[in-house]
């Protein structure tokens, strides 16, 4: 049961990371790939009526992994305080720059809302690759089950680490590059004409260095953390996982090539998603890695809820997510197709 | 007081305030911009189609504050409040993610279409969207104060061996008597919200001559809407609360009445400055037995003082929760005069005309927004020293790892971002009010909209 909901919590993070993902993505090239107003309008409609409701599924993995690990939750949280709270922040500043930006009129304005939105984007992606990497790394869990980490010290991975340090930073540049590419597949899949070509040309160029900051974030992975690969040996039918995201990488640039949009959005959401799987697989039943011995790591067995909470919650969390997923289908069905500028006098953005 | 602790409640504190300001705007609206709506589908009145329009646009931008604002208290209890999360996790952590669940992906959902997607839509699938998002925001509601009754008045837990508390009864949670009274007490908070801001703006437009026929409708709904609220709010769901706390915190209903001594027939303070030290009230005016007959329904009952409990046991600030309890109680019997004179001055047509009551009505719509961020500063100052009354003191919930040093960073973050916040939204607000629920005839998008407005 607290593997399930270890799945659980893991898949709603992947909805999240594929969902809002694309927003970010969008948010961080959309400086560069929309030239004109008319195109950033474009931009900010494909993803307008649908970010808030993708936002959600933060907050609900949130709640989720709230219920079903507390001691995780209390743990994480407080520990990567400063950075979780700039996430807010970030994710404030982007609501403000997309949703203010129609609301006043002028260059000035528009400008200003623009660049809140990318910078927030660009650090969100960034942020959430650094946290990946936190986890992978490890924490200075004490034996009360907490820690807290700067946003940086030295910058190295050893026995006094920050937030941010080489191996950190290095998988937020590759959040962020995958993130990009994730977000220009979904304009290029909204839009049409100059916009579009260029988010394509974009991902043509984005993919081989996603390729390459992939491979080198592995290395650093099996350098810093050989521990890794023991799930591997325990059940090798898992290398079908880093197959599946340096296949998904291939993909993006070939479906793109050929101008096959929603097939290059499969492939990132592949990507993104098999990213995560790789983690969730290669720490299981770990869940937070302690950096100071493997006695102070933090386990889905003794971070878990009672089972009896678990189990009510499966009944509500099943009925919930299906009526959710109606929403979700209703409201993408309802704004599919590419995004127009014409004949909606009440649109916002 | 630690001085870490102080910077962790003052935070949660400032950022649950200030949030509370957008959502109660947008619960209390929600019902009435359907009423609206349902209006225009019975009538066919493109009017109140407009007028559901304008409202809409109010509502959004209260609603992107509200998210933005809302998204960091369930952080922070993580974040700031670790060792209550890893305490109580595990029970409210279940109210948390089902309002995720049910309300916010209802809520986020039928958002976007309600405002973007009328032309998408037929009008009763428009309607539905409004309807989506007024159960969101009522269901989001729900689980926000079960969440905190559970805090208040604990239920459907039993302590686990490593000192946590495990849910054991999951409609003991849901359906706590405690959040029972306490939501609608809410709810009807929120409507007078609601109602006061849409009767301050039809009052504004009536003053100023101008969508007379818009503003008539505005006010008569707010002060209608208002009536049932403030009747509902004083009426039942203030009283069963009250009541509540006379059985669950004693300690607290003592301190809320500055009551010092256990007496039968106690008296009600209506105005009064308590002196905590000398355990007096100075320049007080009182309704004698009165406090007597409203807790028990007998006028020579026996009220608990503060007295009978141990010192431990009172709330640290009893002077802020003194005021803030008759802060909101002597503001819900203003508003009750307000609105009963208002009522009756529409029911004989002649509200139109008394432009005295007009400004009144203009006037008063901040006092809402202070009654209820004083009814819930009524209810967490007096669930203190507790987080969770009676299992966990707030001294032990938070998180010990986070310093005063970088809790300080962040709350002078949050304070800086909320004032440019509250900048913005003043603005953009007040540029909604400025360009009225007439609907701008001209088709096209965005920038040529509001162009158009200032030439017509």
């Amino acid at each position: 049961m607290a593997t399930l909901w270890f799945c659980i919590v893991a898949v709603m993070l992947a909805v999240y990371v594929i969902l809002d993902g694309f927003d970010i993505g969008t948010g961080a090239i959309h400086l560069f790939a929309a030239k004109s107003d008319d195109e950033r309008r474009k931009v900010l409609r494909s993803i307008g009526p649908v970010w808030d409701g993708n936002e959600v599924w933060l907050l609900a993995t949130g709640g989720a992994l709230y219920f079903a690990f507390p001691q995780l939750y209390a743990s994480s949280f407080s520990g990567f305080y400063l950075p979780l709270i700039m996430v807010l922040w970030m994710l404030m500043g982007r609501a403000i720059g997309l949703e203010f930006r129609s609301h006043i009129e002028g260059p000035v304005w528009k400008k200003l809302c623009d660049s809140v939105f990318a910078v927030s984007s660009i650090l969100l992606a960034i942020f959430y690759g650094a946290a990946l990497g936190n986890v992978v790394r490890g924490v200075p869990l004490a034996a009360d089950h907490y820690f807290f980490l700067p946003l940086w010290t030295n910058w190295r991975v050893g026995p006094n680490p920050g937030i941010l340090d080489w191996y950190t930073v290095l998988s937020g540049v590759v959040a962020l590059v995958a993130l990009s590419l994730h977000g220009a597949h979904w304009v290029a899949l909204k839009t049409d004409g100059d916009l579009q070509q260029r988010v394509r040309k974009a991902s043509l160029i984005l993919s081989p260095a996603l390729l390459v900051l992939t491979l080198l974030s592995l290395i650093a992975t099996l350098s810093i953390r050989p521990e890794v690969l023991r799930n591997f040996k325990l059940a090798p039918i898992g290398y079908i996982i880093p197959l599946a995201v340096f296949g998904s990488v291939v993909l993006m640039f070939l479906f793109t090539r050929r101008g096959n949009d929603k097939g290059a959005f499969l492939a990132s959401s592949t990507y993104l998603t098999m990213m995560l799987v790789g983690v969730a697989f290669a720490l299981y039943p770990i869940i937070l890695p302690a950096s100071t011995g493997e006695q102070f790591n933090l386990t889905i067995a003794n971070s878990v809820t009672s089972a009896y909470a678990m189990k009510v919650a499966l009944v509500w969390w099943t009925f919930g997510i299906i009526i959710a997923l109606g929403y979700f289908v209703y409201v993408y069905r309802m704004f599919k197709g590419k995004v127009s500028l014409t004949g909606s006098g009440e649109h916002g953005y | 007081m630690d001085s870490a602790l102080l910077v962790h409640r003052l935070q949660f504190a400032f950022t649950i305030t200030y949030h509370y300001l957008f959502p109660q705007l947008t619960m209390g609206l929600a019902p009435l911009i359907v009423v609206f709506k349902t209006m225009y589908l019975k009538t066919g009145n493109v009017r109140y189609n407009d007028a559901a329009r304008f409202w809409a646009k109010i509502f959004g931008i209260n609603f992107v504050i509200g998210v933005v604002t809302g998204i960091p208290m369930e952080f922070q209890f993580g974040t700031n409040w670790s060792h209550f999360s890893r305490f109580a996790g595990g029970v409210i952590g279940q109210t948390l993610a089902m309002e995720g669940v049910f309300a916010f992906f209802l809520e986020s959902a039928f958002l976007g279409l309600f405002l973007y997607g009328e032309k998408r839509l037929s009008p009763k699938a428009h309607w539905w969207s409004a309807m989506a998002v007024f159960l969101g925001s009522w269901i989001s509601g729900y689980f926000i104060v079960a969440t905190d009754a559970w805090m208040q008045h604990p239920q459907g837990y039993a302590i686990q061996p490593d000192g946590s508390a495990a849910l054991t009864s999951f409609w003991g949670l849901v359906l706590n008597p405690w959040a029972l009274w306490q939501y609608f007490h809410n709810m009807a908070g929120a409507v007078l919200t609601g109602a006061f801001v849409m009767a301050a703006v039809g009052s504004f437009y009536l003053l100023s001559k101008k969508h007379q026929e818009h503003a008539k409708s505005f006010v008569t709904t707010g002060v209608i809407a208002g009536f049932i609220a403030a009747i509902l709010l004083i009426g039942p769901t203030g009283d069963g609360q009250g009541r509540n706390l006379a059985k669950h915190q004693p300690a607290t209903l003592a301190a809320m009445e500055a009551l010092f001594e256990t007496k039968p027939g106690a008296p009600l303070v209506i105005i009064g400055q308590p002196d905590v030290e000398k355990k007096t009230i100075d320049n007080s005016i009182e309704v004698p037995y009165a406090l007597s007959f409203l807790t028990y329904r007998k006028w020579n009952a026996e009220v608990k003082g503060l007295d009978a409990f141990p010192q431990s046991e009172w709330p640290q600030n009893i002077s802020l929760l003194y005021y803030s309890y008759h802060i909101m109680v002597g503001l819900g019997t203003i508003f009750m005069a307000i609105l009963v004179v208002a009522g009756f001055l529409l029911w004989r047509k002649k509200l139109w005309d008394a432009r005295w009551m007009l400004w009144i009505l203009m006037l008063s719509f901040p006092f809402p927004y202070i009654a209820n961020t004083a009814g819930w500063m009524t209810a967490e100052v007096g669930r203190q020293p507790y987080l969770v009354y009676g299992l966990m003191r707030t001294v032990e919930g938070y998180s010990k790892t986070v310093s005063a040093g970088n809790g300080w960073f962040t709350l002078l973050g949050f304070m800086g971002m909320y004032t440019m916040l509250s900048a913005l939204f003043l603005f953009l607000i007040t540029r909604e009010i400025a360009h009225g629920p007439e609907p701008v005839v001209n088709t096209q998008t965005g920038p040529v909209r509001a162009v158009a407005a200032e030439v017509r």
